[in-house]
């Protein structure tokens, strides 16, 4: 009721906006878990926005006079074994996890998007032969798929990218190719083939427009994996390389030596990883449930 | 069923031929082989001693004549030689396998303890307080990284309880409580893990169910709400649930990757990290290969279980 009073209260000029906010707080209203999903990646991002302004030292400083310092007004979460703010870290550390999450979900999403769409929309032998070709890299568990292409490919910020997508791939494919096929039957689809229009015209015109939904469904649930992923790959020492600050690095082995010493060594880096994927999977489960037609109600 | 037993077989068999070639190739894609690496530490080294080396080693052939090579020597049985340890691979994998397959069962058992109850407690209480107390529960489990998990239950035991866990590893034989305790927390971890899509996915197939009409019939008959739920829906519900167990297993050797390294576990997942690091291609390549071939082998086992469990499946042919 109250969203409505808001909608009527509102003059004309300012309506496209207020009903953006409307479909918001309706939004929070229905998945309240959903919008808190969506407040954590929304401080995730402006904190790797605005990480220069964040931090309180230099994230890869070090201090030899204060290592493993404790929790204190000068370093708000301790210090590591060679002495960095660990705050500033774990605030930089958003930058990268960001970068390399986004980038590699957007890259393997686009890609496996567009062979899906292709797939499906073609049917016949190509799909068939297209599905066993990504049966075979689906058949890989993720880490050690991503574990071998970042080893194969070097440490360097756009390797760990290519590998994290690398077996985003054929899960985007899935997706869009399933909701392809149904999409294919339907009239106006006929109706733009009685036209005479090309088939790649059909595909991207008319059928991708209506893929966007479980697009950016599956965009968000592949945030949080390829996030828990790149830290994984950072803890091994097979991911981002120094001197970026990463959070996956800060739990490696080294760090875990000094674990008995100074707790918040290892503590603060994983509260980090974990709500950071913790938000992208609410939001993306939020978002299932309304996009995702043929799940609405389970 | 006997034609589809085949065809999917065929299609397996097909399947590990273009993972191999796949595995393969992005091997041979790594800057540096293992002559690199060896010598790293050892200063300079003439070019023809280089050359010797890589020609014992067999990496101065083709890649297409080291690829069939492989290739015959799996066919054979023989897993070839590691680089770096001058020892058959096998020699070197085989008492590595038991103690993965122990804390894979472990952590599937865990799972399915975890997740199954859960998501029937969910389905039932459907948006309810208690609903989504346990949904952010399993969604908090899928959150946190598994090494992570593990090093703050060795950390909250060390701080707690003053006790360290073993830093290596206790055979059953040793030492039989220690050995339990040992895998059982990474089990706990990796388990914990695991059991948020088995929770999803017995909670929507539940509530699924429970639409039904023969669950209806099962209500109008005046049956309680325990026995209708646990022996007439859960029945029914438990298939998907079974299905997810199979898929599980792959994201579960992924999780046993970092696992095992936090918990210096000797298992055959943190051996492939350092084999890996070592640009080992036999071991790497034989070890993908050989979870390749359990993950293929648990679905296809799951898809034929399928047809067991549930009558209304059934393959054609």
């Amino acid at each position: 009721m109250a969203v409505r009073g808001v909608e009527i209260g509102i003059p004309a000029g300012a309506r496209p906006r207020a009903r953006g906010w409307v479909v918001l707080a309706r939004f929070a209203q229905k998945k309240p878990l959903g919008a808190a999903g969506g407040v954590l990646i929304l401080v995730m991002l402006l904190t790797a926005i605005f990480a220069d302004v964040l931090q309180t030292h230099d994230p890869i400083a070090t201090d030899a006079a204060a290592t493993l310092a404790g929790l204190s007004a000068e370093h708000w979460l301790g210090t590591d074994h060679l002495g960095r703010d660990i705050y500033s870290r774990i605030v930089h550390g958003a930058r990268v996890s960001l970068i390399v999450g986004v980038a590699s979900t957007l890259l393997g999403s686009v890609l496996g998007g567009i062979i899906g769409l292709l797939s499906g929309y073609a049917g016949g032998t190509t799909d068939l032969v297209t599905q066993r070709i990504l049966d075979i890299l689906q058949g890989l568990p993720l880490l050690v798929l991503a574990l071998v292409m970042s080893a194969a490919l070097g440490p360097a910020i756009h390797n760990v990218i290519i590998a994290i997508s690398i077996p985003i791939i054929p899960r985007a494919a899935r997706v869009i190719r399933s909701s392809v096929l149904s999409i294919r039957e339907m009239q106006y689809i006929e109706a733009a083939r009685s036209l005479g229009l090309q088939h790649l015209r059909i595909a991207f015109g008319h059928i991708l427009p209506n893929t966007i939904g479980p697009f950016i469904v599956l965009c968000t649930a592949q945030l949080g994996s390829a996030i828990l992923v790149e830290a994984t790959l950072s803890y091994l020492g097979l991911g981002v390389p120094e001197p970026y600050p990463s959070w996956g690095r800060m739990l490696s082995v080294s760090a875990a030596e000094y674990a008995q010493k100074a707790p918040h060594l290892v503590l603060f880096p994983g509260i980090a990883i974990s709500l950071a994927v913790f938000g992208s999977n609410l939001l993306g489960d939020a978002l299932r449930d309304t996009l995702d037609p043929r799940l609405r109600g389970s | 069923m006997k034609t589809y037993v085949i065809q999917r077989l065929v299609i397996a068999v097909l399947t590990l031929l273009g993972m191999s070639v796949v595995i393969f190739t992005l091997l041979r894609l790594a800057p540096g082989d293992i002559v690199d690496i060896l010598f790293s530490t050892a200063g300079y080294v003439s070019p023809s001693e280089k050359q010797a080396i890589m020609k014992e080693l067999g990496i101065d052939r083709p890649y297409w004549v080291q690829y069939v090579d492989w290739l015959r020597q799996m066919l054979s049985g023989d897993l070839g030689k590691s680089y770096r340890y001058d020892q058959p691979a096998w020699q070197i994998i085989r008492p590595l396998v038991p103690v993965t397959l122990e804390l894979a069962a472990l952590s599937t058992l865990f799972a399915v303890l975890i997740g199954v109850p859960t998501g029937v407690i969910s389905a039932v209480r459907q948006d309810t307080t208690l609903d989504y107390v346990l949904r952010v529960f399993s969604l908090a489990g899928l959150s946190m990284p598994a090494f992570w998990l593990g090093m703050v239950i060795i950390l909250g035991l060390v701080t707690w309880f003053a006790w360290i866990p073993p830093l290596s590893y206790v055979s059953p034989a040793q030492d039989l409580k220690l050995h339990a305790v040992q895998f059982l927390l990474p089990a706990l971890a990796v388990g914990y893990r695991s059991s948020a899509l088995i929770m999803r996915i017995t909670r929507s197939s539940l509530l699924e169910v429970m639409r039904e009409d023969y669950i209806r019939t099962a209500w109008a008959k005046g049956q309680t709400g325990r026995v209708v739920i646990w022996r007439h829906a859960l029945k029914n519900a438990l298939l998907p649930v079974v299905t997810v167990i199979g898929i599980e297993f792959a994201f579960l050797i992924g999780g046993l990757v970092v696992t095992e390294t936090v918990f210096n576990l000797p298992g055959v997942a943190r051996f492939l990290v350092q084999a890996i690091l070592w640009r080992d291609y036999p071991i790497v390549q034989n070890l993908v290969m050989f979870i390749a071939i359990v993950v293929i082998l648990s679905n296809l086992l799951v898809d034929m279980l399928y047809g067991v469990l549930d009558p209304r499946v059934r393959y054609g042919g």
